[in-house]
Formats: structure tokens, C-alpha cells, sequence
């Protein structure tokens, strides 16, 4: 079918900025098929069902928009101090002499970049391969146009449990830079991975992440995309479930001028279990978007989507999430929440809930909120000495504590709650 | 202490009127009892005093030790040293009983330029006081007044007095919702706090209250004004007769 004339200008011009890297190895023909899936789509527009609360507009132009960066400097790194396996790449550029070597116990770790010419490679199965069966029923062009564009990325390979976790950190230096990363993750039965990501990445940034997860095997993943006001990014998340496998995403959003975070999961093996959770706290010229498409695929499934975002002066945060339960998928156990904490009356939250069942034994529930903060709690914290900034951010996290509960890892989640605090101390608004 | 003079109030949103002119004086180390029907304004005069939104104070003053309380944050208020046990205490869920004690010593500890209390000396002080009104561990842990019992309530309300230690302390209807013996337990606590450098206002609508905190003063309220003051046998007078003799005796 022919594309609209809108979206097929909008599209000549972006790929006229765009050239498929060179090559001739296993990557360049699933480069090609995911150019032609892209063209096929078009670029999203605001007229698509899942664009109207996010305009892609910024996403789409060929040029980055300019987004300063932005020097925190006044506090420690995240996960600074904790072993793990650094892999940096600034605007989207490996930078070797920042990383560790690739090399760790019971994973392989290789880059995209260096090996996609070799005729075969493990990634052939998954690479632009989750992302087009999460191309189906919604379209997610912007996920075709990372696999077809992508310069770089992490392929790991995990066929045991990872010694330490793989901290993938993105720098933004260039005020244009506009980065396109694809990771591939492959975990074999009963293999473990913890992975991490931080940082802005670059002016814009669009990242793709497959997560193919075999029987037993255990996938965490902790996101904080750091803390830069200007920086446009969009993500997607695809992972597939094998039986009793576990995964449990947590994403911590704080500033950024537009960001639409998509996760899609499948959970094709009995008994999977897959947790999504993210924390967001937005001021001002912010808005950021949760897209989420959970599929329950086989028997006794268990899925969590626990999204939370407090909103002020302007702020505007999306979520639109869905649980699908297909033909045969009994005792299966949805459940989703999203709310947000409006600190004033400018801020806005558009959700858009959905829940899909195809069979008759299944536990699922979905709630949304908007609201702003209990007056009542804080006149009885602040009646007990409280300050009243102090006891609005006590009331925050409190508000943010189911999502901040999804990560396994107690220390993180405690220097998560130490960064909210701190923000929520820089931003404190009503007083 | 507790200086309240001429008070009027009035509710921000409506042009209603609900304190019309309240005069109170309570001296160091007194208790006082203001009781009263319904509608009277007893529990908007806590609130005002303590600093809650949505009231307007349209003449008097009120002062705690002569610092004029009335312009002051609720915050401050309490660091300046009044408390009120609510009425009704209020659920927090996601913020923990023991995080919200902390938080509040420490604040108020700061706010007079004092030391916070290291986490090993706050444990064990409300460790001991808890044990007095019987308060287990587990109810430290959970999250502010969720899930606790009407009597659990308000012996968290008297935990949280007996850890700020304040000077001036309301208490409002801290009776209501509470059978025998746990008002006898919020009683002791309550009593056990009685010093010469703390004074207490003790709201409530029934006599049975002030058999366990004897009062020094007794205050009969009505229409927003205090229209009775004697000793404790006031209160045995209302107990017996009800208000409507009093109420035609000063109408």
C-alpha cells in the first residue's frame, strides 16, 4: 500500500541523511530488511494510533535537534563503585579506552560494528528478528529504522551465569550528535545477566535492545537515562520469554526534553515472568512517554507493568500499555499500573490502558490514576516538624515506592531513592 | 503557655463562620478541657492552632510561650513545640512508621539547632517508648497508620507526642473509636507525660475521658465561644444534665 504523501516526504528526507553502513557480512542483508520494512511504514506520525499523546516530529527531522549537554558534576556516577563490566560509547562511539576488555566469565561480549561482516554469527537469529515480530500488530518504524541504521552496539552472549553485570554507559559530549545503537542479548537455559544502562547517549538518541531469554534464564536490566534537560531519545525493548524464564526491567527517567520509552515482550514459554517497571519525574519542558505491549503467549505466565511518573510545571507523561492474552494462555497473572503525581495544575498525564483476553482462566488487572499530592498527609507530616519540601518528597517517593520495589538489587534501589531525593530537593515546587 | 485571644475564624472557602472569639489561657504544666456539642468549633480551634489550610483567622491571636503562632508554618509550630493528636490520624501508605518517627525528631532536633539523633539512640528510645504503649515491632515497621486499628491509631498518635516531647499538647477527641481499655492505655500514656513544663488541651465529647486525664480546667464551648470555664465538677455536670442546660443558662 501506498504511503501518504506526507509520510513519504518526511521519510525521503530523513533516509537523504541517512547511509546504510557499508558491508557485505551477515548484518548487511538484515540491514536491507529493515530498510524495506521501514519504508513500507513510513516514519510515525502524529495521525497513528499509538502517536497521538507524542509528537514524533523531532524524532523524524534528519537533523538532530541541537540539545546542550548538561555537566550534573554534583553527584556520583550511577552505579559508580559496584564491579561490573563498563562498556562506554560517547555520541554513540565506542571509546575503548574508557571500557573494560570485552572479556567475562560466562559471557561473550562482541560489537556490532566488528562483526558484522563475518558470513555467520549467533546474532543472525535475533538481530532486527524480535523487533519485527514486535512490528506486529502495532508498527514501530522508528525500531526499523535503528535496525537498518545502527552504527554500533553491544552483541552478548550469555551461556552462564555473567560473573558481574555489563554496565553500558553513554556519554553525551556533541550538542548535533545523533547516536543509533542495537543490542543483541542472548541468554541460554538457565544462563543470568545483569545489564546496565546510564546516561543521556547524545542529543538524540535511539537505542534498540533484543532480548531473547531461553528456559530458566534470568535477565535483569536497570536503566537510568540520565539527567540531561535537552536530550531527545527513543527506545525499544524487545524480549522474548522461554519457560520459567524471569526478566525484570526497571528504567529511572529524570529531564530530557522528549523521550518515549516502548518495551515489547513475549512470554512464549510456560510459567514466565516478566516485570517492567519505571520511576519518571519530569519539570517543565519534559515529556516522556511508556509504551508497552506484553504478550502472554503460553500457560501460567505471570507480567507486571508498574509505571509511575510525578509531573510539575508543565510536565506531560504518557503511558500506554497493553497486556495481550493469546488463545490457550491460561492462568495467566497481568497486572499493570500507571500513575502519575500531578505537583500542579500544568501537568498532564494521557493514558491509555489496554487489556486484550483470549482465554477464560486468567487473573488480570489494570488501574490508572492522576492526582496530586494528599494535602491532608502533608499537614500531618509537616504538623510533626516536617518541612514542607521535605515532607512533599517523603510523600513522593512514597508514591514512586511500588515501581523503585520492582529492582532486585537492594543497593541500587536505595542509591535510586537517594538520587530521587536529591532531584526532588533541586526541583521542589508548591513551596 | 498558651495564650488565645479574641480568635475569630472563618472557612476560606464559604463565608462561614466558626470561631467567634475565643479566649484560653493555660499556664505551664495545666490541663485543660474544652467539651462541647457538636458544630461547636472544638476541632477547628486544634486545627487552627496546629496550622491546617482552608481557615481564616479574621481577629485575635494566639501565642505559644508569647511567639505569635498564627503566622507561623505548621513546621514550625511544632518546633516551636505544640502537638496535636488527630482526631482522625491520617494513613501514609509507602512511607514507614519509623522513617516518619525519624524524620520528624530529627527536623524538629535540627530546627532548634540540636544534633540528630544517631539511628542506634533513636532506636532504642522509641524501642522503650513503644514498649510502654504497646506497640510491637511490626507496627514500627509498617507504613504510617495503614492497616492499624482505631486503638492503634491513636496510641501511635501518643507514641509520636511521647518522642516529640512538646510542650503543648492538643489532643483532639482521642477518646473517639475507642474501647475501655485502650482508652486507658492512651490514658496512661498520656499521663505518664504530665510534667510542670507541659500543658495540655484535651478536646473531647464525653466526661469519660477526664476520669483517666484529670483536667485542672474545664471548658464548656458553643457557637465558637467559650461560654463556661470551671473545675472538673463542670464536666461531671455535663455528663449528668447534657449541654441544653448549660446552653440556656448562658443564652
Amino acid at each position: 500500500m501506498a504511503l501518504p504523501k506526507a509520510k513519504e516526504d518526511a521519510l525521503a528526507a530523513r533516509l537523504a541523511a541517512l547511509t546504510l553502513p557499508a558491508g557485505k557480512g551477515w548484518l548487511a542483508a538484515l540491514r536491507s530488511e529493515a530498510l524495506a520494512r521501514l519504508t513500507a511504514m513510513g516514519l510515525p506520525a502524529r495521525r497513528d494510533e499509538y502517536w497521538r499523546y507524542t509528537d514524533p516530529t523531532s524524532l523524524n527531522v534528519p537533523e538532530a535537534p541541537v540539545a546542550v549537554r548538561f555537566e550534573p558534576g554534583d553527584e556520583a556516577e550511577p552505579f559508580d563503585g559496584m564491579d561490573r563490566l563498563k562498556i562506554v560509547f560517547v555520541d554513540g562511539v565506542f571509546d575503548a579506552a574508557a571500557s573494560d576488555d570485552l572479556t567475562l566469565s560466562g559471557v561473550t561480549i562482541e560489537r556490532l560494528s566488528q562483526t558484522g561482516g563475518k558470513d555467520i554469527h549467533w546474532a543472525q537469529g535475533l538481530y532486527g528478528q524480535l523487533e519485527t515480530r514486535g512490528q506486529t500488530p502495532v508498527a514501530r518504524p522508528l525500531a526499523a529504522l535503528n535496525s537498518a541504521f545502527a552504527t554500533d552496539g553491544v552483541l552478548i552472549h550469555v551461556t552462564g551465569r555473567a560473573a558481574k553485570p555489563v554496565s553500558l554507559i553513554y556519554v553525551h559530549q556533541s550538542d548535533t550528535s545523533d547516536a543509533i545503537l542495537h543490542h543483541c542479548v542472548k541468554l541460554e537455559a538457565g544462563a543470568s545477566l545483569t545489564l546496565l544502562e546510564n546516561g543521556p547517549a547524545a542529543a538524540r538518541f535511539s537505542n534498540v535492545l533484543e532480548v531473547d531469554i531461553a528456559e530458566g534464564a534470568q535477565f535483569h536490566h536497570i536503566r537510568l537515562q540520565g539527567r540531561d534537560h535537552q536530550r531527545r531519545a527513543v527506545t525499544h525493548l524487545f524480549a522474548r520469554l522461554g519457560a520459567r524464564s524471569e526478566m525484570r526491567s526497571f528504567t529511572l527517567t529524570a529531564n530530557g526534553r522528549l523521550t518515549r520509552n516502548e518495551a515489547v515482550v513475549e512470554l512464549t514459554g510456560d510459567e514466565g515472568r516478566a516485570h517492567l517497571a519505571g520511576a519518571t519525574v519530569g519539570d517543565g519542558d519534559f515529556h516522556h512517554d511508556d509504551t508497552v505491549f506484553v504478550t502472554h503467549a503460553a500457560v501460567a505466565c505471570e507480567s507486571r507493568q508498574v509505571f509511575k511518573k510525578v509531573l510539575m510545571n508543565g510536565a506531560v507523561g504518557v503511558f500506554q500499555g497493553k497486556i495481550l492474552v493469546k488463545p490457550g494462555a491460561q492462568k495467566t497473572d497481568g497486572y499493570q499500573i500507571s500513575q502519575s503525581l500531578l505537583l500542579d495544575e500544568d501537568s498532564q498525564f494521557l493514558a491509555k490502558p489496554e487489556l486484550e483476553i483470549y482465554a477464560d482462566d486468567v487473573k488480570c488487572s489494570h488501574g490508572s490514576t492522576s492526582g496530586a499530592i494528599d494535602e491532608t498527609a502533608l499537614f500531618y507530616l509537616q504538623s510533626r516538624g516536617i518541612p514542607r519540601r521535605r515532607a512533599q518528597a517523603l510523600l513522593v517517593l512514597a508514591f514512586l515506592a511500588e515501581a523503585i520495589q520492582e529492582i532486585a538489587d537492594e543497593d541500587i534501589a536505595e542509591d535510586i531513592r537517594g538520587r530521587l531525593e536529591r532531584w526532588l530537593a533541586r526541583h521542589g515546587s508548591n513551596g | 503557655m498558651l495564650e488565645i485571644n479574641n480568635l475569630h475564624v472563618k472557612l476560606e472557602e464559604e463565608d462561614k463562620v466558626i470561631l467567634r472569639g475565643v479566649d484560653l489561657k493555660i499556664g505551664p504544666g495545666e490541663v485543660h478541657a474544652i467539651m462541647g456539642p457538636n458544630g461547636s468549633g472544638k476541632s477547628t480551634l486544634s486545627y487552627v492552632l496546629s496550622g491546617r489550610d482552608g481557615y481564616e483567622v479574621t481577629e485575635g491571636s494566639a501565642t505559644l510561650d508569647g511567639q505569635e503562632l498564627l503566622e507561623m508554618e505548621p513546621e514550625e509550630r511544632a518546633a516551636a513545640g505544640l502537638f496535636l493528636a488527630f482526631q482522625y490520624p491520617v494513613e501514609i501508605p509507602g512511607v514507614g512508621n519509623m522513617t516518619f518517627l525519624r524524620t520528624a525528631v530529627n527536623a524538629q532536633r535540627k530546627a532548634r539547632g540540636e544534633d540528630e539523633l544517631s539511628a542506634g539512640d533513636f532506636l532504642k528510645i522509641v524501642r522503650e517508648k513503644a514498649k510502654t504503649l504497646k506497640i510491637d515491632a511490626e507496627m514500627l515497621k509498617r507504613p504510617v497508620n495503614v492497616g492499624f486499628s482505631g486503638g492503634e491509631k491513636k496510641r501511635n498518635e501518643i507514641l509520636q507526642m511521647a518522642m516529640l516531647e512538646p510542650r503543648m499538647c492538643i489532643l483532639d477527641e482521642t477518646d473517639s473509636g475507642l474501647d475501655v481499655d485502650a482508652m486507658k492505655l492512651v490514658a496512661d500514656g498520656v499521663n505518664a507525660l504530665r510534667s510542670a513544663g507541659r500543658s495540655f488541651l484535651v478536646i473531647t465529647h464525653y466526661q469519660r475521658l477526664l476520669d483517666h486525664i484529670k483536667p485542672d480546667v474545664v471548658h464548656i464551648m458553643a457557637a465558637g465561644r467559650i461560654i463556661k470555664t470551671g473545675g472538673p465538677e463542670l464536666a461531671l455536670e455535663v455528663e449528668s444534665n447534657g449541654y441544653a442546660d448549660i446552653l440556656n443558662e448562658v443564652g
